[in-house]
């Protein structure tokens, strides 16, 4: 396989897709690699301007539920005023985030932070511990998976979602202690259900006070002997994680995520084993498992190349990335992004999306093979998504909830027209499917694109190549 | 040219419309009859999405607790209660429902919940569509898991209807997915793209190599059901009168589907806005009346074309709400609710099971009775003629004798 393909299967996997001056660099996958990682070396916060407390906002103490909102502090009015709030911060986080999956530089961190985002699967009603959260992770994404296991489980947002405010010495909720253990560390069948029960003693007292900060509520505390997968001792939270940690299945069930994410849905045992032990040797770095991933042979095998479904918000990012996209008005991406079964900051459940072909039914692909015809030719969108299930806009009327496409795509052809060069224009298809589709393609489908494309004016010629590209089953593929 | 029109009208002659020979052999497979092998029963699913208040739906107007409760949410008798049996009657609203009621073709089960409720949307609302426990998270729905365990021959996806733009949780298996379309025209619109239609598939048969073939397999099966449903449709048009609402329009095209022939075991509709934090009354009244007049016209076209002795109607909502009303005039999310069942083959009819007790609350919160696995199993195997344990696990009283 020649170093471009390479390349390409580099940063889409790594990053949201290749650049054609990614690959006019001429870097060897190794070099790429290197430049990834130094790209991703800072840290910036996502910040939204939008996301202002007021003084109406009543503060989430930290012993109500998670989403049963208190409406006897608020009027009708004022609910409705903070529910607005609560949206357009949602709709401002999710808007920015996107834009740096298809613009930030720091591919890999961000790529990254999509994965633990998806790990680390949690849902709240406000924004802002929502926003603490994700920069935790973001910060942490590419550390010392022990560092991220700790702050995560601190944030108030994970406390509350995993009601571990309602954890108390007189009265244990497993429901935090089992969580970490199935979802965050271990899996199903690594631990039993005493131990949840000790471990959630451990827990008791981590809370957060009204300014939303992690706070350790020591009379709630439960300070007695536990006893967690074998060790005993007067285990506060961090001892627990420390110990889950331990277990070589803590390796074992990260790297094999990881691997799932990044290479191919099906685990490998023998990919997987070498990373997860030295994974373990080095204190659980997540970026030399990373780059060991991206490093190995095997990443580059025909198996692992074209074979991932994209996320819907892959496939976005990959389209703005890739194609330079500019847009004139990015809210309508919320509304695909639901129809398409995956909104930022509000997974399905704390297992966060199951991806693979979970993302396709007949209405996803669909809609999925129309997405290029809705942004660029402005093609009409007649989709209503389903009910609101935050119970931030309930029942809203059937148009209300109507996907207004309209995004206001800007699409540059001049990249591309270099990028082709002097290819003969009936070759046009066939050589821009090497740079946008990683799964081969037809040549009988190609011959279509082209005659399909040749029937517009010449000045849309290269246009509708384009779009016919992109509508390919095969673009869905990274 | 103007864009658009270059795509209509772009010579297709000569591209020839490569739809795979092999999903010609898929329309009467094995798969179908399997199917058939439920007596040609089917299930429709109404969905209330939002947590509709069930005690201003099936009544307790001669609790007084009731009224203690709802000083003035509470409804009376002299607003127009529709009294059924055991001092419940229906809202005042559901005069096409309690028709259905006198008729026999109405089952209610009061209280019907789950271990550890949880009271927010979508967590209940997931919990309801997978059949899950509450600290269980599936990723598949119970009915996208019947057709998992019925259908795996089934070659087309039309064996699971939702009448939506996008699918349910509910229609999702690991295998096998339900369909969604708002109406047969709407999705061979959709559909009936000569690009896409003209796209060449890899020939593999049947099995998925590659990721690329289930899309490409996914796109056949989509197309080729668009085409089904839409050919179908033209069969039958229903002179019934329907509420004009989208909800109506919805149950008149499941009903036009149903008497077209259309092989569907499965219907899911979904009826939104009932989640009535604030003045209640007249929200609820308006939807309940929609929902009412609704089915009515729904078993009235079904019985004329004598498909209502086949048919199953379950109406669900993923809470109810609290038994004291708020300060805003309405009601906060709740707990268990009542679960209506219809059809003409109902074999147990009326209030099947105690009014809620208003005086045993969980927190202000009605304590449940019943499981909603139960029903589910009790579907799943009585009705439809499946293996209940193998989709919702094992460990759920069916309700013997109901269908």
């Amino acid at each position: 396989m020649n170093s471009t393909r390479q390349l390409q299967h580099l940063y889409w996997r790594a990053g949201f897709g290749p650049r054609p001056q990614d690959l006019r660099v001429g870097l060897s996958p190794r070099k790429a690699l290197r430049q990834l990682f130094k790209d991703s070396a800072q840290y910036e916060p996502l910040r939204v301007p939008a996301l202002a407390t007021t003084a109406e906002e009543p503060t989430m103490a930290a012993d109500t539920g998670p989403t049963t909102a208190r409406p006897a502090a608020l009027t009708p009015e004022q609910r409705k005023a903070r529910n607005q709030a609560e949206r357009a911060a949602f709709a401002a986080m999710s808007t920015a985030w996107m834009s740096r999956m298809a613009f930030s530089p720091a591919q890999l961190r961000e790529k990254m932070t999509l994965f633990w985002h998806g790990h680390f699967a949690c849902r709240v009603k406000r924004p802002d511990m929502a926003l603490r959260l994700h920069n935790t992770i973001r910060r942490l994404a590419l550390g010392k998976f022990p560092d991220l296991l700790l702050a995560v489980s601190q944030e108030p947002a994970m406390l509350q979602f995993l009601n571990n405010q309602q954890n108390r010495k007189q009265r244990p909720n497993e429901n935090f202690a089992r969580e970490v253990m199935e979802l965050f560390t271990l899996g199903r069948g690594h631990y039993t259900e005493a131990d949840v029960k000790e471990a959630a003693r451990a827990f008791t007292g981590w809370s957060f006070d009204e300014a939303g900060q992690f706070q350790l509520r020591a009379r709630q505390h439960d300070e007695g002997l536990k006893t967690v997968l074998g060790r005993s001792g007067n285990f506060r939270g961090e001892d627990v994680l420390r110990i889950l940690l331990e277990q070589p299945q803590a390796a074992t069930f990260i790297t094999t995520k990881i691997y799932r994410f990044f290479v191919n849905d099906r685990p490998n045992p023998a990919h997987i084993e070498p990373l997860a032990a030295a994974f373990r040797q080095s204190g659980y770095d997540v970026a030399d498992l990373l780059e060991r991933m991206f490093s190995a042979d095997w990443f580059y095998e025909p198996a692992n190349i074209g074979t991932r479904i994209k996320s819907p918000v892959e496939l976005l990012a990959g389209i703005r990335r890739s194609l330079d996209v500019r847009l004139d008005n990015e809210l309508p991406l919320l509304g695909i992004q639901k129809a398409l079964g995956q909104t930022l900051f509000m997974p399905p459940n704390v297992a966060g999306w199951p991806g693979g072909r979970s993302w396709i039914d007949s209405s996803s692909l669909l809609l999925r093979l129309q997405l290029p015809s809705v942004l660029f030719r402005n093609a009409e969108l007649a989709l209503a998504l389903k009910d609101d299930e935050n119970d931030t806009s309930p029942n809203q009327t059937r148009t209300e909830r109507s996907v207004k496409a309209g995004v206001g795509a800007h699409l540059p052809l001049a990249p591309l027209q270099q990028m082709l060069g002097t290819t003969p224009s009936n070759q046009h298809a066939g050589q821009l499917s090497t740079f946008l589709l990683q799964a081969p393609v037809r040549p009988e489908n190609l011959v279509l694109i082209q005659q399909y494309a040749a029937q517009a004016p010449p000045a849309e010629v290269l246009r509708n190549v384009l779009i016919g590209l992109l509508s390919l089953p095969e673009y869905q593929l990274s | 040219m103007q864009r658009r029109d270059f795509l209509r009208t772009s010579a297709l002659a000569s591209t020839m419309l490569l739809v795979p020979k092999f999903l010609h052999a898929l329309d009467h497979g094995p798969g179908l009859a399997r199917l058939r092998d439920a007596r040609g029963r089917r299930l429709i699913v109404v969905q209330l999405s939002g947590g509709n208040d069930g005690l201003n739906t099936i009544i307790p107007y001669q609790n007084d607790l009731y009224y203690q409760a709802r000083p003035t949410l509470g409804i009376r008798q002299s607003e127009g209660i529709l009294a059924l049996d055991k001092g419940l009657g229906f809202n005042p609203a559901m005069r096409g429902l309690k028709e259905l009621y006198d008729q026999g073709q109405v089952a209610i089960l009061n209280s019907v919940g789950y271990p550890n409720p949880d009271r927010s949307h979508f967590r209940s609302m997931d919990i309801w569509q997978t059949g899950s426990a509450a600290d269980q998270n599936l990723s598949t729905g119970w009915l996208g898991r019947y057709l998992d365990q019925d259908c795996t021959d089934c070659r087309l996806p039309y064996n699971a209807l939702e009448l939506d733009d996008t699918l349910s949780l509910a229609l999702k298996g690991q295998q096998r997915k339900g369909l969604a379309l708002k109406n047969p025209a709407k999705l061979q619109q959709l559909t009936s793209s000569r690009y896409l239609a003209a796209l060449s598939h890899l020939d593999h048969g049947h099995e998925h190599h590659s990721e690329a073939d289930y899309l490409y397999q996914t796109l056949a099966e989509t197309t080729s059901s668009a085409r089904y449903l839409y050919d179908k449709a033209k069969i039958y048009q229903s002179a019934t009168a329907y509420p004009g609402s989208e909800f109506g329009k919805s149950l008149k095209t499941t009903a036009e589907l149903i008497n077209s022939g259309v092989e569907s075991r499965v219907y899911y509709v979904s009826l939104a806005g009932f989640d009535t934090h604030v003045r209640q009354q007249e929200q609820q009244r308006r939807l309940l009346g929609e929902l009412s007049d609704g089915l009515a016209a729904l078993a009235a076209d079904l019985r004329q074309s004598g498909e209502w002795a086949n048919t199953l109607v379950l109406v669900f909502s993923e809470f109810g709400r609290r038994v004291g009303q708020n300060a805003s005039n309405g009601t906060d999310h709740g707990t268990a609710n009542n679960v209506l069942l219809l059809g003409g083959g109902l074999q147990q009819r009326g209030i099947l099971n105690a009014a809620p007790d208003l005086a045993d609350l969980d927190q202000g919160d009605l304590r449940y009775q019943i499981d909603f696995r139960g029903i589910y199993a009790t579907i799943l195997k009585d009705w439809l003629g499946s293996d209940d344990t193998r989709i919702l696990g094992s460990g759920f009283e069916r309700l013997t004798g109901l269908v």
